[in-house]
Formats: C-alpha cells, sequence, structure tokens
C-alpha cells in the first residue's frame, strides 16, 4: 500500500485519541492527527485550542492555533486564561491529551523548544515555549512528534522548556508539578513509550523495514528495544478519510 | 456622546503622541491573527527605537517591528506564525546576533503577568514551567534588573503553597504583574469614546489592554453614540480603559480578523521569503512600508483584488475558498 511516512506518524498519533479525550494540538502535523481522530477513530473526541476554541469543527484545516478556522462552530470562543485554566484545573486537566512537537527530547521525555547552545548567545533560537510547557506541566498525557536524529534525541537537553519526568520517576511529584506526563513520542521510524517504573523511553514499535539498531543509531542515548513489535500499516480507510476529509488540499500532508 | 468625549486620532498622531522611544509596549493579537499591523507598520515608519516589548505569541506583529528595527528587549512565549514561519524569522535572527535581549516564559505565564497588571496585584501564582530552564535561566541578568526599576528583581519565584498541601499543591511559581506604558489592540468595532466589540477568540487582549496606562484601539467599523451599548453582552472592553481610537479598515493584514477577513497566505509567503535574506528584507521595509506612508497605500500596493480574495464568508468567518498554499 502506498502513504507517506507523514501520513503514518498522524494515523500512529490518531489511534491514540480516544471518546472522550479533549485533545490540545499545535499547529501542523498535531493539529492533522487531532482531525484525523475525530474523523476516522475517535468521533467523540472534543478539539481544543490553547487560544480559547473549544470543540471547533474545523471543516478547514487552520494553519496555526489562531486560525479563524477553529472559531467557527465551537462550544464557546474565550481566551488564553479560559484555555490554559481549562488544563490547570484537574477535573478537567484529567481529560487532556496534549499533542507537542519539539526541537529535542531526552530519555524522560523532557523537550526543548527554545534554543541550541547557551541560552545568552543561541547558535539556534527556536519559537518558544508558547503553550507547550504550560500543557506538559498540566495535563495527564501527551503524545510527541519528533524526527529521529542524533542531535535531536539528547543525552541531555541544550534547555529544558517542557517538563517530561524531569529526572526520573518521582520527578514530576518533587518539582511540585501535577502528575501527568508524556506517554508515546512518534517518530518517522517508530514509536516510543516510557517505562512506568523507571519513566524512561523505551521501543514500543519499529515502522515496516525498519529495526531497532537503526532507531538506536539516530539517538544520543540508549533504550530497551525488546518490547518492540513491528507497527500496523495505515488502512485503506484511514488513508483515504485523511486525504479526502481532513487535508484534502495538502496544506500539511 | 458629547463631541468632547470622543477619543477618535488619526493612527500618525496616536503612534507619535504615545509609543515613545523605550516605552514599554504590548500588542494585541496571536501569531496571524487580529495583529494590530496598521499600528505596527506605522511603528516602523517613526523610527520609534528602543522598544521593550511584552508578547505571548504575537507572531507577525512582534517579528516586523523587531525586523523594522524597532524592539531592544522582549519578554516573550513564543515566536512564530504557525505554517507560514515555525519560528519567527528576523527574531530568530535578531536573538541569534544577540541584537535584541530576549526573556522567556509561557503563554499562561504571559497571560497571567497581564492579568495581574489589570488586576493592579504585584503577581499571580500558576503550576506551570516547574522543574524547568523557564524558571533558572533569565534573559535579564540580576545587575540589569536592579538597575532597571521598570524591571521586576527576579524572573519568577518559586514557594512552598503557604495553604500547606490545599488543592494537592505543594508548590507555586509566582510570576509578576506586566505593566506596559501602551497596549495597541485591533478590534471588530469600537466606538467614539473607545468602547469595544471583539468577535471569536480574544486572545489575551483584555488583559493586555486593562494592564496597560495607555490603551490604543484600531478598529475595522468605528459607531457612533449608543449603538454597541444596545448590545451590552457581546462588548468586552469599556471606554473607561481607552485613550485613543482610530478606525483603519483592514488594520489587522495580513493577519487575519475573524468574520471580516482571512490572512493573507501570499503576503505572509512573500514576507517569509524577504526574511530570511537582509537585502530582500530592506527592499520590502522600503517597498510595502517606507514607501506606504498609510495603511491604505499598502492595501493599494498590494492589489484590491488580492484583498477581496481574503474577504470573510459571514457565516463562517473566513474565507473558505482561499488558496492558502
Amino acid at each position: 500500500m502506498d502513504y507517506t511516512l507523514k501520513e503514518l506518524m498522524t494515523i500512529c498519533a490518531a489511534r491514540e485519541i480516544k471518546n472522550g479525550d479533549i485533545v490540545f494540538c499545535g499547529t501542523g502535523i498535531s493539529m492533522l492527527a487531532a482531525m484525523a481522530a475525530k474523523n476516522i477513530n475517535a468521533p467523540d473526541s472534543v478539539i481544543f485550542f490553547e487560544t480559547g476554541a473549544i470543540d471547533s469543527k474545523l471543516e478547514d484545516i487552520p494553519l496555526a492555533v489562531a486560525d479563524p478556522r477553529i472559531m467557527y462552530h465551537t462550544s464557546a470562543n474565550g481566551g488564553l486564561m479560559e484555555a490554559f485554566c481549562t488544563m490547570q484545573n484537574p477535573m478537567s486537566g484529567a481529560r487532556i491529551v496534549g499533542i507537542l512537537g519539539a526541537a529535542q527530547i531526552d530519555i524522560y521525555g523532557n523537550l526543548n523548544s527554545t534554543v541550541i547552545g547557551e541560552y545568552e548567545a543561541p547558535a539556534v533560537r527556536f519559537s518558544g515555549s508558547g503553550g507547550a510547557c504550560d500543557v506538559a506541566s498540566f495535563v495527564s498525557r501527551s503524545i510527541i512528534f519528533m524526527k529521529m536524529e542524533k542531535r535531536k534525541f539528547k543525552k541531555k537537553l541544550d534547555y529544558l522548556t517542557s517538563p517530561g519526568y524531569l529526572d526520573g520517576p518521582e520527578g514530576r511529584e518533587k518539582a511540585g508539578l501535577p502528575p501527568g506526563g508524556p506517554d508515546k513520542v512518534i517518530t518517522d521510524m517508530g514509536v516510543m513509550g516510557f517505562d512506568e517504573h523507571t519513566r524512561q523511553m523505551f521501543l514500543i514499535g519499529c515502522f515496516p523495514g525498519i529495526t531497532p539498531d537503526r532507531i538506536l543509531d539516530n539517538m544520543e542515548f540508549e533504550i530497551r528495544t525488546d518490547r518492540a513489535v513491528e507497527i500496523a500499516v495505515p488502512t485503506q480507510t484511514e488513508l483515504t478519510l485523511l486525504r479526502e476529509k481532513c487535508d484534502p488540499h495538502s496544506l500539511i500532508l | 456622546m458629547k463631541p468632547e468625549d470622543s477619543k477618535v486620532m488619526r493612527l500618525q498622531d496616536a503612534v507619535e503622541k504615545y509609543v515613545t522611544e523605550g516605552c514599554h509596549l504590548s500588542i494585541g493579537g496571536f501569531t496571524l491573527n487580529r495583529n494590530p499591523m496598521a499600528a505596527v507598520y506605522e511603528i516602523i515608519r517613526q523610527k520609534t527605537r528602543d522598544l521593550h516589548v511584552y508578547a505571548h505569541s504575537n507572531g507577525q506583529g512582534v517579528d516586523e517591528l523587531i525586523g523594522g528595527g524597532c524592539v531592544s528587549r522582549l519578554e516573550i512565549a513564543y515566536g512564530g506564525t504557525g505554517k507560514f514561519m515555525s519560528t519567527c524569522i528576523r527574531f530568530k535572527k535578531a536573538v541569534q546576533e544577540q541584537a535584541i535581549t530576549v526573556e522567556d516564559y509561557s503563554n499562561f505565564q504571559m497571560t497571567l503577568r497581564f492579568l495581574a497588571g489589570a488586576m493592579g496585584i504585584a503577581f499571580l501564582p500558576t503550576r506551570s514551567s516547574l522543574g524547568t530552564d523557564i524558571i533558572s535561566k533569565w534573559g535579564f541578568p540580576e545587575e540589569f534588573r536592579e538597575q532597571h526599576d521598570r524591571i521586576p528583581n527576579q524572573k519568577l519565584v518559586v514557594m512552598d503553597n503557604p495553604f500547606d498541601g490545599w488543592c494537592d499543591t505543594k508548590r507555586v511559581v509566582l510570576v509578576p504583574a506586566i505593566i506596559p506604558d501602551v497596549t495597541i489592540i485591533h478590534v471588530q468595532m469600537a466606538d467614539f469614546r473607545g468602547n469595544c466589540r471583539i468577535e471569536g477568540l480574544t486572545f489575551a487582549d483584555v488583559e493586555q489592554a486593562k494592564a496597560a496606562k495607555t490603551l490604543i484601539i484600531t478598529c475595522e467599523e468605528l459607531l457612533d453614540d449608543d449603538y454597541l451599548k444596545t448590545d451590552p453582552d457581546r462588548n468586552q472592553i469599556p471606554f473607561i480603559h481607552a485613550d485613543a481610537v482610530v478606525k483603519v479598515p483592514f488594520g489587522a493584514y495580513p493577519t487575519a480578523c475573524y468574520r471580516y477577513y482571512d490572512y493573507d497566505a501570499a503576503y505572509m509567503n512573500a514576507y517569509a521569503r524577504a526574511a530570511k535574506n537582509d537585502d530582500a528584507y530592506q527592499q520590502y521595509l522600503t517597498e510595502y512600508i517606507f514607501d506606504c506612508p498609510t495603511h491604505t497605500h499598502l492595501l493599494d500596493k498590494v492589489g484590491r483584488g488580492r484583498v477581496e480574495s481574503i474577504l470573510a464568508d459571514k457565516n463562517r468567518g473566513y474565507a473558505k475558498h482561499l488558496d492558502r498554499k
């Protein structure tokens, strides 16, 4: 079957979303994954934006989280204050799944989306946290999109923008963060999870044609691969719905 | 309304009077939506320098202010406009070249900081960012803070919950209030005195407006007398906060204004291309900003056909059939 890596990654993320989940999405592939879930496997999930829109209909794909397309046919149009309070409040925050991306990730799922190099004199400057640090601080679980590259899977981040499990099993609690944390990392070679005891990343599965060794070759740190299985490829139905219902003009795909 | 209550001004005059060299400025909107772009272009045209800018995720407006050489210091959560610039290009360049000093926060923290300013309280608590470098890494060092009384002595403060674990909370982060000298917002409707109606998401415009010492409002429609007061449930900002009201149709262009017009994808793409190259960017500044004495001139330069192509479908609030490639 014919599909692109981006389509495979989007569908892998969509499969993690269940009916009843409130899905926080950022820009690009994360937004598309939320739309895919809604159209394919979780019609009763709720799409939610940090800018204050909740349960957007999304007839057309937005190109940013402030796109006017997210304001159409919502349950309520508020602002940033309402959106972040909904996440910080444990009663609603517990139902929220965050979808995030970053420039770097470490073994505990901490993310850097701020700088490469020194903070005061960076070699490369990125966009910064936006709402990512807030989402990673508050919500019950998050799904992270990453490209498999050694310079992205780092032993030590250049800057810790968004908290994962910080330094291990009790990291969040010691820091004073609510429970929660990263659940899955979806890459262009396979999918990782986090061990419930060590809170370290491990390999859940590889995409067709990819070996665990090839994944390890693209990381600076080692992860366990003994539980890895092959990831199911997208079905024709998933692909058709993604292409025709979610992104018919290929704005993201 | 009595004529003397009118706060209506020309954009040039409002910017010249209130946005002065070295002042602390915040602008409304978010990434590619409802940035007060006509005002941003006027600030660039007037060559106002050394601004201290507060931004959550103001995207296009902040990138153009930096590109126009107006900004020295920036407190920000996010510099990007989504698909068009995943990281704002002139922002990225200025930070990497250390041409501006930047200090990072999260979007919620910036929103709370504006709310604290609007509430008249020194700080507010949140649980966001505990354990991260947002707390440990400061853009403005301690000595710099001591020398500048407009910047609080610390960036963020972590404190144990004094209510002893109440609400399952062990610890909080205190974020200091922001009191901008000037906030500029662009809204769909305002009246002569400065009552405002925002349609669609308000982002943090209301908090930013109420935190500021001076509020400049640009609007698509300027209404007479009591029009907005006949349907007050839809208004967000009462006139008591307003200092200047300016009618600027397409005042958010090239960013979007819900129910009025979409973002102009062609402009944003061309901007991103020019921003990558210093010579092309100088040419952009000359052609689109310095050679256009007003926003109307800029719109004429872009061409009325292009502007019409982004007009919003009134039901959906955006241009359904716009080519956004």
